[in-house]
Protein backbone atom coordinates (compact mmCIF):
# COMPACT_ATOMS: atom_id res chain seq x y z
CA UNK A 1 0.00 0.00 0.00
CA UNK A 2 1.51 3.61 -0.60
CA UNK A 3 1.47 6.39 1.36
CA UNK A 4 -1.53 8.90 0.79
CA UNK A 5 -0.58 12.44 2.05
CA UNK A 6 -3.78 13.89 4.37
CA UNK A 7 -3.21 17.05 5.76
CA UNK A 8 -0.19 17.46 7.77
CA UNK A 9 -0.98 14.18 8.69
CA UNK A 10 1.01 11.46 6.98
CA UNK A 11 -0.26 7.97 7.17
CA UNK A 12 2.54 5.71 6.16
CA UNK A 13 0.06 2.39 5.48
CA UNK A 14 -3.74 3.37 5.47
CA UNK A 15 -3.60 0.13 8.29
CA UNK A 16 -2.34 2.31 10.50
CA UNK A 17 -5.55 3.88 11.50
CA UNK A 18 -6.75 0.95 12.90
CA UNK A 19 -4.00 1.55 15.48
CA UNK A 20 -4.85 3.53 18.92
CA UNK A 21 -1.80 5.76 18.54
CA UNK A 22 -2.58 7.09 15.19
CA UNK A 23 -5.66 6.70 15.07
CA UNK A 24 -6.17 9.20 18.32
CA UNK A 25 -3.78 11.53 16.47
CA UNK A 26 -6.14 11.23 13.70
CA UNK A 27 -9.03 11.84 15.11
CA UNK A 28 -7.90 14.69 17.26
CA UNK A 29 -6.65 16.62 13.86
CA UNK A 30 -9.93 15.45 12.45
CA UNK A 31 -12.45 16.25 14.83
CA UNK A 32 -11.02 20.03 15.02
CA UNK A 33 -11.65 20.35 11.40
CA UNK A 34 -8.62 20.76 9.92
CA UNK A 35 -7.97 17.35 7.48
CA UNK A 36 -9.00 16.39 4.52
CA UNK A 37 -11.19 13.32 5.10
CA UNK A 38 -11.14 10.73 2.68
CA UNK A 39 -13.03 8.11 5.13
CA UNK A 40 -16.34 9.72 6.54
CA UNK A 41 -17.19 7.48 9.00
CA UNK A 42 -13.98 8.33 11.18
CA UNK A 43 -15.99 10.96 12.47
CA UNK A 44 -18.28 8.72 14.05
CA UNK A 45 -15.88 8.59 16.63
CA UNK A 46 -15.20 12.36 17.41
CA UNK A 47 -16.36 13.23 21.41
CA UNK A 48 -14.42 13.90 24.54
CA UNK A 49 -14.00 10.08 24.81
CA UNK A 50 -12.18 9.87 21.36
CA UNK A 51 -12.03 6.14 21.44
CA UNK A 52 -14.90 5.59 18.72
CA UNK A 53 -14.88 2.21 18.97
CA UNK A 54 -13.42 1.75 15.37
CA UNK A 55 -11.86 -1.74 15.28
CA UNK A 56 -11.14 -1.80 11.17
CA UNK A 57 -12.01 -0.84 8.09
CA UNK A 58 -15.67 0.08 7.71
CA UNK A 59 -17.28 -2.96 5.75
CA UNK A 60 -18.99 -0.84 3.54
CA UNK A 61 -15.56 0.48 2.44
CA UNK A 62 -15.43 1.00 -1.27
CA UNK A 63 -11.90 1.10 -2.88
CA UNK A 64 -11.16 2.79 -6.18
CA UNK A 65 -7.61 2.21 -7.13
CA UNK A 66 -6.34 4.67 -9.20
CA UNK A 67 -4.05 3.00 -10.69
CA UNK A 68 -6.08 1.11 -13.63
CA UNK A 69 -8.46 2.58 -15.52
CA UNK A 70 -11.28 0.81 -14.11
CA UNK A 71 -10.26 2.47 -10.91
CA UNK A 72 -10.42 5.91 -12.61
CA UNK A 73 -13.76 5.10 -14.56
CA UNK A 74 -14.91 4.02 -11.06
CA UNK A 75 -14.29 6.93 -9.68
CA UNK A 76 -16.02 9.03 -12.58
CA UNK A 77 -19.02 6.91 -12.21
CA UNK A 78 -19.01 8.17 -8.54
CA UNK A 79 -19.09 11.58 -9.15
CA UNK A 80 -22.17 10.75 -11.81
CA UNK A 81 -23.79 8.53 -9.29
CA UNK A 82 -23.83 11.46 -7.04
CA UNK A 83 -24.73 13.97 -9.88
CA UNK A 84 -27.78 11.41 -11.17
CA UNK A 85 -29.00 11.37 -7.57
CA UNK A 86 -28.79 15.25 -6.72
CA UNK A 87 -30.49 15.87 -9.73
CA UNK A 88 -33.50 13.41 -9.54
CA UNK A 89 -34.01 14.92 -6.24
CA UNK A 90 -34.16 17.88 -7.93
CA UNK A 91 -36.59 16.88 -10.68
CA UNK A 92 -39.19 15.46 -8.13
CA UNK A 93 -39.34 18.33 -5.77
CA UNK A 94 -39.91 20.66 -8.64
CA UNK A 95 -43.25 21.87 -7.08
CA UNK A 96 -41.92 23.09 -4.17
CA UNK A 97 -38.34 24.12 -5.48
CA UNK A 98 -39.13 28.37 -6.68
CA UNK A 99 -37.42 27.72 -9.72
CA UNK A 100 -38.91 28.81 -12.87
CA UNK A 101 -40.50 26.77 -15.68
CA UNK A 102 -37.79 27.49 -17.97
CA UNK A 103 -35.34 26.17 -15.39
CA UNK A 104 -36.90 23.63 -14.58
CA UNK A 105 -36.60 22.04 -18.70
CA UNK A 106 -32.94 22.54 -18.25
CA UNK A 107 -32.63 20.70 -14.81
CA UNK A 108 -34.57 17.99 -16.54
CA UNK A 109 -32.64 18.08 -19.31
CA UNK A 110 -29.16 17.73 -17.39
CA UNK A 111 -30.72 15.35 -14.78
CA UNK A 112 -31.25 12.66 -18.33
CA UNK A 113 -27.66 13.19 -18.87
CA UNK A 114 -26.46 12.42 -15.59
CA UNK A 115 -28.52 9.54 -15.24
CA UNK A 116 -27.62 8.67 -18.69
CA UNK A 117 -23.74 9.40 -18.10
CA UNK A 118 -24.18 7.36 -14.91
CA UNK A 119 -25.92 4.15 -16.10
CA UNK A 120 -23.75 4.55 -19.64
CA UNK A 121 -20.07 3.94 -16.99
CA UNK A 122 -21.67 1.19 -15.39
CA UNK A 123 -22.76 -0.76 -18.17
CA UNK A 124 -18.82 -0.08 -19.52
CA UNK A 125 -17.51 -1.40 -16.06
CA UNK A 126 -20.26 -3.98 -15.83
CA UNK A 127 -18.99 -6.22 -13.08
CA UNK A 128 -15.82 -4.24 -11.65
CA UNK A 129 -18.44 -1.12 -10.83
CA UNK A 130 -18.45 0.01 -7.41
CA UNK A 131 -21.87 -0.42 -5.63
CA UNK A 132 -24.35 2.37 -5.61
CA UNK A 133 -23.20 5.08 -3.04
CA UNK A 134 -25.51 6.00 0.06
CA UNK A 135 -26.00 9.89 -0.43
CA UNK A 136 -26.46 12.70 2.25
CA UNK A 137 -27.93 16.08 0.35
CA UNK A 138 -29.10 17.04 3.98
CA UNK A 139 -27.77 20.28 3.67
CA UNK A 140 -29.32 21.10 0.38
CA UNK A 141 -32.80 23.37 0.67
CA UNK A 142 -34.39 22.16 -2.08
CA UNK A 143 -37.43 24.29 -1.57
CA UNK A 144 -34.91 27.14 -1.77
CA UNK A 145 -33.74 27.90 -5.78
CA UNK A 146 -30.74 28.95 -5.02
CA UNK A 147 -29.48 26.25 -2.15
CA UNK A 148 -30.55 24.33 -5.55
CA UNK A 149 -28.42 25.67 -8.19
CA UNK A 150 -25.72 26.37 -6.07
CA UNK A 151 -25.46 23.13 -5.37
CA UNK A 152 -25.50 22.36 -9.22
CA UNK A 153 -23.00 24.44 -10.17
CA UNK A 154 -20.38 23.28 -7.62
CA UNK A 155 -21.33 19.39 -8.47
CA UNK A 156 -20.94 20.46 -12.62
CA UNK A 157 -17.93 23.01 -12.04
CA UNK A 158 -16.27 19.83 -9.71
CA UNK A 159 -17.16 17.31 -12.74
CA UNK A 160 -15.39 19.17 -14.81
CA UNK A 161 -12.65 19.86 -12.65
CA UNK A 162 -12.57 16.05 -12.41
CA UNK A 163 -12.31 14.41 -15.63
CA UNK A 164 -10.09 17.47 -16.39
CA UNK A 165 -7.70 16.33 -13.67
CA UNK A 166 -8.43 12.27 -14.64
CA UNK A 167 -7.39 12.31 -17.79
CA UNK A 168 -3.87 11.80 -17.65
CA UNK A 169 -4.59 9.22 -15.01
CA UNK A 170 -5.98 6.73 -17.64
CA UNK A 171 -3.87 4.38 -20.03
CA UNK A 172 -6.13 3.40 -22.64
CA UNK A 173 -6.93 6.02 -24.65
CA UNK A 174 -10.56 4.91 -25.60
CA UNK A 175 -11.23 5.10 -22.35
CA UNK A 176 -9.90 8.91 -22.58
CA UNK A 177 -11.77 9.38 -25.38
CA UNK A 178 -15.20 8.31 -23.74
CA UNK A 179 -14.07 11.23 -20.25
CA UNK A 180 -13.67 13.40 -22.98
CA UNK A 181 -17.26 13.33 -24.44
CA UNK A 182 -18.70 13.82 -21.17
CA UNK A 183 -16.61 16.81 -19.43
CA UNK A 184 -17.63 19.24 -22.26
CA UNK A 185 -21.35 18.30 -21.69
CA UNK A 186 -20.63 18.78 -17.93
CA UNK A 187 -19.12 22.25 -19.38
CA UNK A 188 -21.98 23.21 -20.84
CA UNK A 189 -24.24 22.56 -17.64
CA UNK A 190 -21.62 24.53 -15.57
CA UNK A 191 -22.17 27.34 -18.05
CA UNK A 192 -26.12 27.38 -18.14
CA UNK A 193 -26.36 27.06 -14.13
CA UNK A 194 -23.81 29.73 -13.76
CA UNK A 195 -25.79 31.72 -15.71
CA UNK A 196 -29.11 31.08 -13.97
CA UNK A 197 -27.50 32.07 -10.89
CA UNK A 198 -25.80 35.46 -12.17
CA UNK A 199 -27.94 35.93 -15.65
CA UNK A 200 -26.47 37.94 -17.98
CA UNK A 201 -22.95 37.90 -16.32
CA UNK A 202 -19.56 36.54 -17.15
CA UNK A 203 -19.91 34.09 -14.32
CA UNK A 204 -20.64 31.29 -16.85
CA UNK A 205 -16.78 30.71 -17.57
CA UNK A 206 -15.76 33.33 -14.42
CA UNK A 207 -12.29 34.05 -13.49
CA UNK A 208 -13.38 31.82 -10.29
CA UNK A 209 -12.83 28.66 -12.22
CA UNK A 210 -10.82 29.96 -15.22
CA UNK A 211 -7.58 31.80 -14.71
CA UNK A 212 -8.17 34.82 -16.82
CA UNK A 213 -4.21 34.56 -17.64
CA UNK A 214 -4.20 31.21 -18.98
CA UNK A 215 -7.86 30.86 -19.82
CA UNK A 216 -7.78 27.42 -17.90
CA UNK A 217 -10.51 25.66 -16.61
CA UNK A 218 -10.30 23.57 -12.96
CA UNK A 219 -8.13 20.20 -12.92
CA UNK A 220 -8.59 18.80 -9.95
CA UNK A 221 -6.67 15.62 -8.34
CA UNK A 222 -9.04 12.67 -7.72
CA UNK A 223 -8.29 13.22 -3.59
CA UNK A 224 -9.03 17.03 -3.86
CA UNK A 225 -12.44 16.08 -5.49
CA UNK A 226 -13.84 13.72 -2.94
CA UNK A 227 -12.51 15.70 -0.10
CA UNK A 228 -15.29 18.68 -1.94
CA UNK A 229 -17.90 15.92 -2.22
CA UNK A 230 -17.46 14.03 0.68
CA UNK A 231 -20.29 15.68 2.75
CA UNK A 232 -22.68 14.54 0.33
CA UNK A 233 -21.99 10.81 0.47
CA UNK A 234 -21.91 8.36 3.51
CA UNK A 235 -20.34 5.48 2.19
CA UNK A 236 -16.51 5.40 2.92
CA UNK A 237 -14.56 5.49 0.18
CA UNK A 238 -11.19 5.19 0.05
CA UNK A 239 -8.50 5.74 -2.92
CA UNK A 240 -5.48 3.79 -3.14
CA UNK A 241 -2.69 3.79 -6.18
CA UNK B 1 -1.56 25.45 -44.25
CA UNK B 2 -0.25 24.23 -40.86
CA UNK B 3 3.46 23.60 -40.68
CA UNK B 4 4.62 20.96 -38.95
CA UNK B 5 7.94 21.80 -36.84
CA UNK B 6 10.33 18.87 -36.76
CA UNK B 7 12.68 18.66 -33.36
CA UNK B 8 14.35 15.60 -32.54
CA UNK B 9 12.52 13.35 -29.98
CA UNK B 10 13.21 13.81 -26.50
CA UNK B 11 12.89 11.70 -23.58
CA UNK B 12 11.73 12.96 -20.48
CA UNK B 13 11.67 11.26 -17.06
CA UNK B 14 8.10 9.94 -16.11
CA UNK B 15 6.29 11.25 -13.04
CA UNK B 16 4.84 8.44 -11.23
CA UNK B 17 1.22 8.27 -11.19
CA UNK B 18 1.50 7.96 -7.52
CA UNK B 19 2.86 11.70 -7.55
CA UNK B 20 0.21 13.08 -9.82
CA UNK B 21 -2.44 11.29 -7.08
CA UNK B 22 -1.99 13.61 -3.87
CA UNK B 23 -3.68 14.29 -0.70
CA UNK B 24 -4.23 18.11 -0.16
CA UNK B 25 -3.83 20.54 3.14
CA UNK B 26 -7.45 20.58 5.38
CA UNK B 27 -10.54 22.24 2.61
CA UNK B 28 -12.89 24.30 4.19
CA UNK B 29 -16.30 24.77 2.84
CA UNK B 30 -15.06 26.85 -0.52
CA UNK B 31 -11.91 24.84 -0.44
CA UNK B 32 -12.15 24.21 -4.34
CA UNK B 33 -12.29 28.18 -5.15
CA UNK B 34 -8.79 29.08 -6.09
CA UNK B 35 -7.58 26.06 -6.15
CA UNK B 36 -5.89 25.18 -9.50
CA UNK B 37 -3.25 23.18 -11.07
CA UNK B 38 -0.20 25.56 -12.56
CA UNK B 39 -1.89 28.04 -14.91
CA UNK B 40 0.52 27.80 -17.85
CA UNK B 41 1.72 23.85 -18.36
CA UNK B 42 5.46 24.77 -19.41
CA UNK B 43 6.83 23.74 -16.30
CA UNK B 44 4.53 20.54 -16.89
CA UNK B 45 5.39 19.99 -20.37
CA UNK B 46 8.17 18.22 -20.16
CA UNK B 47 6.96 16.03 -16.83
CA UNK B 48 6.03 12.65 -18.59
CA UNK B 49 7.21 11.51 -22.45
CA UNK B 50 7.04 7.48 -22.57
CA UNK B 51 9.58 6.41 -25.17
CA UNK B 52 8.08 5.08 -28.13
CA UNK B 53 4.52 7.03 -27.58
CA UNK B 54 3.84 10.09 -29.54
CA UNK B 55 7.25 11.79 -30.94
CA UNK B 56 7.68 15.82 -30.05
CA UNK B 57 7.32 16.40 -33.41
CA UNK B 58 3.89 15.39 -33.38
CA UNK B 59 2.50 17.20 -30.30
CA UNK B 60 3.70 20.12 -31.10
CA UNK B 61 1.96 19.62 -34.93
CA UNK B 62 -1.04 18.96 -32.71
CA UNK B 63 -0.38 22.08 -30.47
CA UNK B 64 -0.09 24.54 -34.17
CA UNK B 65 -3.59 22.78 -35.21
CA UNK B 66 -4.48 24.49 -31.96
CA UNK B 67 -2.97 27.66 -32.04
CA UNK B 68 -4.39 28.26 -35.41
CA UNK B 69 -8.00 27.61 -34.12
CA UNK B 70 -7.28 30.01 -31.12
CA UNK B 71 -5.80 32.86 -33.20
CA UNK B 72 -8.93 32.32 -35.21
CA UNK B 73 -11.18 32.93 -32.37
CA UNK B 74 -9.46 35.63 -30.57
CA UNK B 75 -9.07 37.47 -34.13
CA UNK B 76 -12.69 36.94 -34.48
CA UNK B 77 -13.63 38.28 -31.12
CA UNK B 78 -11.23 41.19 -30.74
CA UNK B 79 -12.55 42.60 -34.18
CA UNK B 80 -16.01 42.16 -33.45
CA UNK B 81 -15.43 44.15 -29.92
CA UNK B 82 -13.99 46.44 -32.60
CA UNK B 83 -17.02 46.76 -35.11
CA UNK B 84 -19.60 48.09 -35.56
CA UNK B 85 -21.85 45.56 -34.69
CA UNK B 86 -20.57 45.61 -31.09
CA UNK B 87 -23.21 48.76 -30.80
CA UNK B 88 -25.77 46.52 -30.89
CA UNK B 89 -25.15 44.13 -28.38
CA UNK B 90 -27.15 43.62 -25.26
CA UNK B 91 -25.40 43.99 -21.73
CA UNK B 92 -25.53 40.08 -21.46
CA UNK B 93 -24.11 39.32 -25.38
CA UNK B 94 -21.46 41.80 -24.23
CA UNK B 95 -20.48 40.46 -21.59
CA UNK B 96 -20.26 36.62 -23.06
CA UNK B 97 -17.87 38.26 -25.54
CA UNK B 98 -15.74 40.11 -23.48
CA UNK B 99 -15.46 37.06 -21.25
CA UNK B 100 -14.68 34.76 -24.24
CA UNK B 101 -12.35 37.03 -26.40
CA UNK B 102 -10.11 37.81 -23.10
CA UNK B 103 -9.99 33.53 -22.81
CA UNK B 104 -8.98 33.29 -26.55
CA UNK B 105 -6.36 35.97 -26.56
CA UNK B 106 -5.22 33.72 -23.05
CA UNK B 107 -5.24 30.37 -25.05
CA UNK B 108 -3.49 31.75 -28.04
CA UNK B 109 -0.51 32.81 -25.46
CA UNK B 110 -0.87 29.26 -23.09
CA UNK B 111 0.10 27.23 -26.85
CA UNK B 112 2.41 29.39 -28.08
CA UNK B 113 4.76 29.25 -24.81
CA UNK B 114 4.02 25.38 -24.43
CA UNK B 115 5.42 24.77 -28.23
CA UNK B 116 8.32 27.45 -26.89
CA UNK B 117 8.67 25.06 -24.32
CA UNK B 118 9.08 21.78 -26.15
CA UNK B 119 11.55 23.37 -28.56
CA UNK B 120 9.22 24.12 -30.90
CA UNK B 121 8.10 27.26 -33.50
CA UNK B 122 4.76 28.11 -33.13
CA UNK B 123 3.21 28.66 -35.98
CA UNK B 124 2.65 32.41 -37.47
CA UNK B 125 -0.90 33.40 -37.40
CA UNK B 126 -2.92 33.19 -40.91
CA UNK B 127 -5.02 36.48 -42.64
CA UNK B 128 -8.46 35.98 -41.96
CA UNK B 129 -11.38 36.15 -43.79
CA UNK B 130 -14.49 36.12 -41.80
CA UNK B 131 -17.09 36.46 -44.36
CA UNK B 132 -16.24 33.05 -45.52
CA UNK B 133 -15.41 34.09 -49.35
CA UNK B 134 -18.20 36.25 -48.80
CA UNK B 135 -20.92 33.67 -47.22
CA UNK B 136 -20.70 36.36 -44.30
CA UNK B 137 -21.10 39.59 -45.59
CA UNK B 138 -21.83 41.15 -42.57
CA UNK B 139 -20.50 39.17 -39.69
CA UNK B 140 -19.10 42.37 -38.44
CA UNK B 141 -22.18 44.53 -38.85
CA UNK B 142 -25.20 42.30 -38.00
CA UNK B 143 -25.37 40.96 -34.45
CA UNK B 144 -27.29 37.52 -35.79
CA UNK B 145 -24.78 36.71 -38.37
CA UNK B 146 -21.94 37.85 -35.57
CA UNK B 147 -23.10 35.21 -32.93
CA UNK B 148 -24.21 32.36 -35.56
CA UNK B 149 -20.28 32.29 -36.64
CA UNK B 150 -19.32 32.64 -32.92
CA UNK B 151 -21.81 29.19 -32.30
CA UNK B 152 -20.36 27.42 -35.78
CA UNK B 153 -16.27 28.11 -34.06
CA UNK B 154 -17.08 27.52 -30.46
CA UNK B 155 -18.62 24.20 -30.87
CA UNK B 156 -16.08 22.97 -33.37
CA UNK B 157 -13.73 24.73 -31.10
CA UNK B 158 -15.01 21.77 -28.80
CA UNK B 159 -14.93 19.17 -30.97
CA UNK B 160 -11.29 19.79 -32.39
CA UNK B 161 -10.18 19.22 -29.27
CA UNK B 162 -12.22 16.32 -28.19
CA UNK B 163 -10.41 14.79 -31.15
CA UNK B 164 -6.94 15.43 -30.19
CA UNK B 165 -6.93 14.68 -27.15
CA UNK B 166 -5.46 11.06 -27.44
CA UNK B 167 -2.75 12.80 -29.99
CA UNK B 168 -1.13 14.19 -27.17
CA UNK B 169 -1.40 12.19 -24.11
CA UNK B 170 1.74 10.53 -23.80
CA UNK B 171 2.70 14.31 -22.61
CA UNK B 172 0.39 14.71 -19.59
CA UNK B 173 1.70 18.36 -18.97
CA UNK B 174 -0.08 18.65 -22.50
CA UNK B 175 -3.10 16.59 -22.57
CA UNK B 176 -3.97 18.41 -18.93
CA UNK B 177 -3.86 22.03 -20.43
CA UNK B 178 -5.76 20.56 -23.53
CA UNK B 179 -8.27 19.44 -21.40
CA UNK B 180 -8.53 22.52 -19.45
CA UNK B 181 -8.72 24.87 -22.60
CA UNK B 182 -11.40 22.31 -24.18
CA UNK B 183 -13.74 22.66 -21.02
CA UNK B 184 -14.06 26.69 -21.50
CA UNK B 185 -14.49 26.28 -24.96
CA UNK B 186 -17.41 24.34 -23.64
CA UNK B 187 -18.81 27.02 -21.51
CA UNK B 188 -18.10 29.40 -24.15
CA UNK B 189 -20.55 27.31 -26.61
CA UNK B 190 -23.23 26.46 -24.24
CA UNK B 191 -23.69 30.58 -23.19
CA UNK B 192 -23.54 31.45 -27.08
CA UNK B 193 -25.97 29.08 -27.47
CA UNK B 194 -27.84 30.06 -25.59
CA UNK B 195 -27.76 33.99 -26.31
CA UNK B 196 -28.96 32.75 -29.30
CA UNK B 197 -31.96 31.13 -28.13
CA UNK B 198 -30.71 27.32 -28.70
CA UNK B 199 -30.02 24.91 -25.72
CA UNK B 200 -26.37 24.92 -24.40
CA UNK B 201 -25.97 21.40 -25.81
CA UNK B 202 -26.50 19.89 -29.53
CA UNK B 203 -29.27 17.28 -30.03
CA UNK B 204 -28.92 14.98 -32.33
CA UNK B 205 -27.00 16.19 -35.51
CA UNK B 206 -29.25 19.54 -35.29
CA UNK B 207 -27.43 23.11 -36.25
CA UNK B 208 -30.60 24.43 -34.92
CA UNK B 209 -30.75 28.36 -36.34
CA UNK B 210 -27.04 28.42 -38.15
CA UNK B 211 -27.36 28.65 -41.82
CA UNK B 212 -27.30 25.58 -43.85
CA UNK B 213 -23.31 25.89 -44.62
CA UNK B 214 -22.30 25.18 -40.89
CA UNK B 215 -24.30 21.81 -41.28
CA UNK B 216 -20.54 19.86 -40.59
CA UNK B 217 -19.75 21.51 -37.46
CA UNK B 218 -22.67 19.10 -36.12
CA UNK B 219 -22.04 16.08 -38.53
CA UNK B 220 -22.01 12.91 -36.31
CA UNK B 221 -23.06 14.83 -33.27
CA UNK B 222 -26.12 12.03 -33.30
CA UNK B 223 -23.73 9.16 -32.36
CA UNK B 224 -24.82 6.97 -29.65
CA UNK B 225 -22.01 4.34 -29.59
CA UNK B 226 -19.73 4.72 -27.30
CA UNK B 227 -16.54 2.88 -26.64
CA UNK B 228 -18.10 0.10 -28.47
CA UNK B 229 -21.48 0.07 -26.67
CA UNK B 230 -24.63 1.16 -27.55
CA UNK B 231 -26.26 3.79 -25.46
CA UNK B 232 -29.09 4.93 -27.02
CA UNK B 233 -31.36 2.47 -24.63
CA UNK B 234 -29.61 4.44 -21.61
CA UNK B 235 -32.58 6.91 -22.52
CA UNK B 236 -35.37 5.15 -21.66
CA UNK B 237 -36.38 6.79 -18.45
CA UNK B 238 -34.21 10.07 -19.11
CA UNK B 239 -35.18 12.10 -22.14
CA UNK B 240 -34.93 9.06 -25.09
CA UNK B 241 -32.32 9.11 -28.04
CA UNK B 242 -32.43 12.99 -28.03
CA UNK B 243 -31.51 12.75 -24.52
CA UNK B 244 -28.35 10.51 -25.45
CA UNK B 245 -27.22 12.27 -28.44
CA UNK B 246 -27.10 15.94 -26.00
CA UNK B 247 -24.88 13.65 -22.89
CA UNK B 248 -21.64 13.17 -25.27
CA UNK B 249 -20.15 15.80 -27.27
CA UNK B 250 -18.37 13.84 -30.58
CA UNK B 251 -14.36 14.65 -31.59
CA UNK B 252 -13.74 15.82 -35.27
CA UNK B 253 -10.67 14.97 -36.83
CA UNK B 254 -8.25 17.36 -37.44
CA UNK B 255 -8.89 16.97 -41.48
CA UNK B 256 -12.55 17.42 -40.72
CA UNK B 257 -12.07 20.84 -38.50
CA UNK B 258 -9.80 21.95 -41.11
CA UNK B 259 -12.09 21.60 -43.46
CA UNK B 260 -14.86 23.32 -41.66
CA UNK B 261 -12.18 26.39 -40.84
CA UNK B 262 -10.61 26.60 -44.71
CA UNK B 263 -13.14 29.00 -45.89
CA UNK B 264 -12.23 31.89 -42.88
CA UNK B 265 -8.53 31.59 -44.22
CA UNK B 266 -7.74 33.91 -46.54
Amino acid sequence: MTSERVGSFTLSHVADLWKDSTRREFMRVACLGGTAVLLPSMFAGCSDDDDGGITGPPSNEVVIDLDTDTGVLNYAYALEQLEAAFYSQVVSGFATSGLSAAEQTVLTDIRNHEVIHRDFLAQVLAGAKIPNLAVNFSSVNFRDRVSILQTAKAFEDVGVSAYNGAGKLLKDLNNLGVAGKIVSVEARHAAVIRDFLKPGSRDFAGDDVIDPASGLDLAYDPGQVLEGTAHFVTTPIRLVS
Amino acid sequence: MIELQTTPDTVEPTVSRRDAIKGTAALGASALAGIRIAAVPIALAGMTQRAGAQSVASIIGVLNFALTLEYLEDEFYRTGLASSVAATFSSAERSAVEQISMHETAHVKVLQATIRALAGTAVAKPTFDFTARGAYPDVFTNKATFFAVAQAFEDTGVRAYKGQAGNVASNKGVLTAALQIHSVEARHAAQIRRLRGQKGWITNADRGTLPAGTQAVYAGEDNTTHAGANAAPLGANAGGTPAVTEAFDEPLTMQQVLAIVAPFIA
